[in-house]
Formats: structure tokens, sequence, C-alpha cells
């Protein structure tokens, strides 16, 4: 019994320092793990057959297009806050430049809601990700001279002004005699369409879905007896939604090359400084105002951009879409995997959107498929009062049935956890050295 | 004060006093209606060790701080090298190779040694986002990395910290960082340092090879001010002594001097001199 205990201990061990050897070993197998605990999710709901194939993918859409996205925006707040110490809560703020100014260029001028001069989409990418850069720049130069915590009020209040003046009557429609801008006020503002979706339509696109339909004739050979219907293994929707999330994924890495490039710089070590010691960075001859706003503006573009990705994907705007609570799951992403940590950054915002976003959920779902639990009483009164019969099944009904609400609990219990059990986070303990090169002591310049 | 200086007030030139890089005329700092540094005036000679001593709240580190740009003094000016620094920003006043250490060790504690004295040479190519971020421009930036870390290693060594430049400065003892703090302000190859309180809290052994450094840094030409608490290291280690009391300064001679000057012994009243 020892035996086999050291036995399966070593293996652990083997198995935990395999995946910590290199970081894309590590992001493989959080992936790996997420992905397969879905899949194993929604066969506990659904059961075995044909159809939870299109289940599974459908999970899987949906925490692929949130992964992409919070690791964006978790990537642009590690710049900020992980390198810099920048303490920006107006990230939601930021992403709404971004996407009106996108619209107001990208947007055909002739929209139902909200009006643009239908540029074309890179345009209106790259003019929102500079508008974005700009109001950062514009909230960065006076909030500087305060203290961190009071450029924490500052920008939270700039993301509020920006979501209301998104909303607003006033903003909604302004047009001179040859053109107009407008954002379509509180009835959201339309945008152009995802460029991708267009890939289906064409004969190429068609036979890829093709590959996912399955035709009885052809499938004799499997086991399943499916009734002689064709039957869609994956829908086509979901993966047009794939094929999207597909270039936020390429994105991301971009942005992740870019922001790992200005970490391991002199650059990057001069904003290492800054968030530990101001003044001392100051003593030794660095002018901080001059990093900090560039720095805070690459970050905001970076932002912008992922507000566009994000929200402009589904053709259409809203100033609801920008309140300050993604701002803080970012800041929870970014903590679970450590400020600081880029590779954290990923990783954190993959556990995030899989265990704490959308798992919830997920395990809400079987629950209410695999047990009947009634009706679910109508006030939290209704729930507790059975329980001293020992009765359970009006609160585990009363739970599913508001377990959106729970889920904040359960990102504050966790949010608690991990700051004091594990303040760092996953990967903030670890040591990236800010320099272009190995700093090492070694004769020649071989790296 | 030996040396007369020339000094037109309006305009920013002076006639240089080549061996007086820092001076400083009139300073006062007030703190609403606290006087911490009340018009004192003073120069540091080249190639010197000047000690800066007084009792506590004696404005020593009013003085310096106005000195290196970390607070504005509300009168009288400061030149260094012949060039009005009065209100200068700290990297400014850094950056004309001024530098400063701190009373109480700021190492950047979640960077290591070796990241810590990499910081700190001036004007590095690679502090410009676009030169470290593309493609070809970041190639002269990877040469560049490759010469400062060799300084970065001599430095180390000439310290005597070699064995901890892996190490995050955070688990650095006091006395450890001092000598971390002096490195790394040398990694700018400055003119002159200004030490306060370099000695506080390091223990005797290291404390006599910080000593040992200083003085044959001095020997290579820096000039040196230092604050400094104890009395003996002022008096055994510096060619001239500045008493500072009440935000005045009380005396200025060499230590033969200031140990038979009565007012400074009735600053200190009763302490052993």
């Amino acid at each position: 019994m020892t035996a086999s205990e050291t036995g399966s201990a070593t293996a652990r061990a083997r198995i935990s320092g395999w995946v910590k050897k290199t970081d894309r070993r590590f992001i493989a197998s959080t992936v790996a793990f997420v992905y397969g605990l879905f899949a194993i999710l929604i066969v506990l709901e659904q059961g075995l057959g044909l159809g939870t194939v299109n289940s599974i993918f459908g999970a899987w859409r949906t925490i692929t297009f949130l992964f992409a996205a919070y690791a964006l925006i978790t990537l642009a707040l590690n710049l900020h806050w992980g390198y810099t110490g920048m303490f920006n809560i107006g990230i939601a703020g930021f992403m709404a430049v971004g996407i009106y100014t996108m619209g107001m260029l990208s947007t055909s001028p002739d929209a139902l809601s909200g009006q643009g001069l239908g540029l074309p989409l890179p345009i209106g990418i790259l003019g929102g990700m500079i508008a974005a850069a700009l109001v950062g720049l514009l909230a960065a130069i006076p909030a500087l001279r305060v203290s961190s915590d009071y450029f924490a009020i500052v920008t939270l209040g700039l993301s509020e002004i920006i979501r209301l003046a998104a909303g607003s009557r006033t903003l909604s429609k302004w047009t001179t005699n040859t053109f107009g801008f407008g954002t379509g006020g509180g009835s959201g503002m339309d945008l152009p369409g995802r460029p991708t979706d267009s890939i289906l339509d064409t004969s190429i696109g068609e036979s890829f879905a093709e590959l996912f339909v399955i035709d009885p004739g052809r499938i004799d050979l499997l086991l399943f007896e499916i009734g002689g219907e064709e039957v869609t293994l994956v829908s086509s929707s979901i993966l047009s939604d794939f094929l999207w999330s597909l270039i936020m994924l390429l994105v991301m890495a971009g942005v992740y090359w870019l922001v790992r490039r200005i970490g391991y710089s002199p650059f990057g070590r001069v904003l290492k400084a800054i968030r530990e010691d101001e003044l001392v960075a100051q003593s030794l001859g660095k002018d901080t105002r001059r990093f900090k706003i560039k720095v805070f503006m690459v970050g905001c573009a970076l932002m912008g951009l992922a507000g566009i990705l994000w929200q402009g994907s589904q053709g259409f705007a809203n100033p609801n879409s920008f309140r300050p609570v993604i701002t803080f799951y970012a800041f929870i992403a970014l903590i679970i995997g450590g400020s600081g940590s880029n590779t954290g950054s990923v990783v954190g915002s993959l556990l995030f959107v899989g265990l704490l976003f959308e798992g919830p959920r997920q395990v809400g779902a079987i629950i209410s498929a695999r047990f009947n639990l009634g009706n679910a009483p109508g006030t939290f009164d209704g729930a507790i009062a059975p329980l001293a019969d020992f009765s359970f099944q009006p609160f585990l009904a009363y739970a599913i049935d508001n377990i959106a609400p729970l889920q904040f609990v359960l990102l504050g219990v966790v949010l608690i956890v991990i700051i004091q059990k594990r303040p760092n986070g996953m990967f903030g303990d670890r040591t990236e050295t800010a320099a272009a090169v190995n700093l090492g002591k070694q004769e020649g310049n071989d790296e | 004060m030996s040396e007369t200086v020339e000094t037109t007030t309006d305009t920013e030139t002076t006639t240089v006093d080549q061996d007086a890089p820092l001076r400083v005329e009139n300073l006062e700092k007030r703190f609403g209606g606290i006087v911490a540094v009340d018009d004192t005036s003073f120069d540091v000679q080249r190639g010197t060790i000047t000690g800066l001593i007084g009792p506590n709240g004696a404005g020593k580190s009013t003085t310096f701080n106005c000195i290196t740009g970390a607070l504005n003094p509300t009168g009288g000016e400061v030149y260094f090298q012949g060039e009005k620094v009065t209100g200068m920003r700290p990297e400014q006043i850094a950056n004309r190779g001024m530098v400063r250490t701190f009373q109480i060790a700021r190492a950047l504690s979640e960077m290591t040694v070796l990241e810590n004295l990499m910081l700190a040479p001036k004007a590095q190519s690679g502090e410009t986002l676009w030169r470290s971020v593309m493609p070809g421009a970041r190639s002269g930036v990877v040469e560049q990395e490759y010469e400062v870390r060799e300084r970065v290693w001599e430095t180390l060594e000439f310290f005597e910290i070699d064995h901890l430049a892996y190490e995050e400065a955070g688990n650095l003892s006091g006395g450890q960082q001092k000598l971390l703090e002096m490195s790394r302000a040398m990694m700018t190859e400055p003119e002159m340092l200004l030490l306060d309180e370099p000695m506080a809290g390091v223990n005797p052994t290291l404390e006599e090879k910080l000593l040992d450094r200083i003085h044959s840094l001095r020997e290579d030409g820096y000039t040196f001010l230092l604050v400094e608490h104890d009395m003996d290291i002022i008096m055994e280690n510096c060619e001239r002594v500045l008493v500072m009391h009440q935000g005045k300064l009380l005396a200025d001679g060499d230590p033969e001097d200031i140990r038979s000057n009565d007012q400074v012994i009735e600053a200190y009243l009763g302490e052993d001199i």
C-alpha cells in the first residue's frame, strides 16, 4: 500500500513537473482541463448521444470566446497594474471608447440606430484604439499628479462618464447636412458584422461546415442508430462563432507577445521600478511620468481593441455592456493568475471564465436536469423555512434558480481565500527578470 | 567658507567654482509654521567626503531632500556644477550627476539584485518603448543590455554582493540593502553621491566594508556628502564636517575644530564627541 502511495505521489510530482516546465505546457494543460471538464459536465447534464456533441461545442464556444475576451483585457490590465502598479478601475470605459469610436467610423450612415461614416473596418478598429489611447492620455495627465488610490477613483469616474455619455440622448444623433455621427443613445448602436461570417458563406466555408454534418448513408459503420435523419454534429452558427473566437485568440497571442516583449526590456524594468518605489526610480534619473503616460496609453489602446473584438462581435453595442463589473472581473482573473505575470493573466482568465463564470451555471443546469427539484420557492423565507423539517429540496431549488446572484458570493469567497492563502496568485511569486538578455554572468555575448 | 564665488543672482549661470560641485545658498524650507531648514549655506569640495551631522530634527534629511529635488525648498538656491538646480525634479537632478541613497534603504524589493542594478544606467536605448518592441530596433537594445550586464557584474563584485545577484532585493539584510543602494547609485556613473545615513542598521563588518568602498571611490575622484547620526564615523572618515542644529548651520570645519567647538558640544548636550 505504501509502495503504491509513493508510486502515485511520484507520478503526480512528475506530471506537475512536466506541466510546469514551460508556460506553453501550463497553458495547454489548463485549456485541456477546463475544456475536458465542460465536456464531462455537458455529458452529465444531457447523457451521451450525437446531439451532445453540438452541446459540448456550444459550451466550448462560450468558453473560448469569453476566455479570449477576458485574456485580452487582463493582459492589458497586467501592463497597468501588474507591471506599473497603476490602479486602473476604468477598463470598461476604455473598452466603450474603442467600440463607439469604431462604430462612428465604420457603421453605415443609414444604420437603424446610431450613425457612422461607413469607413472600412480596419480604419474603424485602428481609430477605436487610437481614441482609447487618447482618452487614456486625457485621464493620465491630470491624474498622475495624484496618488494611486485617487488615480483609481479618477479612472472609475471617467469610465462611468463615458458609459453615461454613450447612453445620453444628446449624443445619440448628431447630424450636419453632409454627414452625421451618433451613439444611438440608450437603444444602442448598430455595428458592422463580423468579417469572418462571410467566410462560411463561401463555397469553401460551406464544405467546411459540411464536415460536421453526418449523412446517415455514410455512417453505417458507427454503432449509433440515428433513425435515418441527417444529424448536424456542430451547427454552423457555432462554427462561425468559433471562427471569430479563433481570430480573437490570434489577437490575444499577439498582445501576449507584445506585453511580454515590453516586460522583458529596459522599459519594462523601469515600469517595475515605478511599481516598487517611484521615488527610487526618479532618484536614478528616470522620468517616471513619461513612462507612466506611455504605458497607460498602450494599455488603454489594448483595452479599446478588446472592447471592439468582444462587444463589437455581436453587431450591436449597448451602454449597459460597459458597467464597472467587467473591470472587476478582469481584476479577479488577474489576481487568480498572479499580478505581474503575463502567463498568469492568460491562465487566470481561463480559470475565471471556466470555473467561476460559466462553471456554476453549468453545474446548476446539471442539477436541474438530473434531479426533479420541483418549483423553486418565490421567496427566501420559502426556501429557508422547510430546512427546519430537514427538507432541503426547496432550498436547493431556490439556490439553483438564483445561481447568477450566488455567483457573486462565490467570487467574493474565492477572492478572500486567494488573498489570504496565496496573495501572489498562481504565477505571481515567480521571478520574471525584466531584461532583454539573460543576466547570468558569462564571458562573451552568447545568451 | 574660503572660496569666494562671484554670483549673479538673476541669471542661472555663475562663475563655476571647479572645486565645489555642490553649493547651497541660503536654503530655507518651511512646513506651515515650522522652519525645518533656516537660511543654510555651504558647499562641498570635489573629491572629498563631507559629513553632515546634527541632533534629531536638526533638518539634515530635509536639507538632503531639498538638494536632491524630493522636496521643493521655500527659499534659497542649490547649484550643482555651477548650474542652478533649485526646484528641479529628482530625475533631472539625478541625470546631472548628483545621485542619492535613502535613510531607510529603499531597495526595489520584488526585483532581483541584478534587476536593481540593470535599472540604474542612464539613457538606456531600451527605455524608449518602440525600440524595445520593434523587431529591428530591439537588437540594438540587446547589444546595450550585454554591455550593461558586464558593468553590473563588475559593480557587484566591487561591492562584494555578487553572491546575492539572483536574490530578490527584499530578502537582503538591512546592511546588504545599503550596499545594494550604493552600488545601484554607482551604476548611474554619478559625479557626486549623497548618502543619507549609509551606516544605519549596518553591522560592524559590513560597515567597514562600506567605508572601505567609499574611501576607494573617493580616491577615484568621486565626491561624497554623508548624512550620519554616528559621530565616530563622521569624525574618523570625513575631511570636513558640517553641523546643523534647529535648521541652521552651526559649525563648519575639520573634525578637530568640530570636536572643540563649544556650540556643537552644547547642541549635543552632554553627548561625548
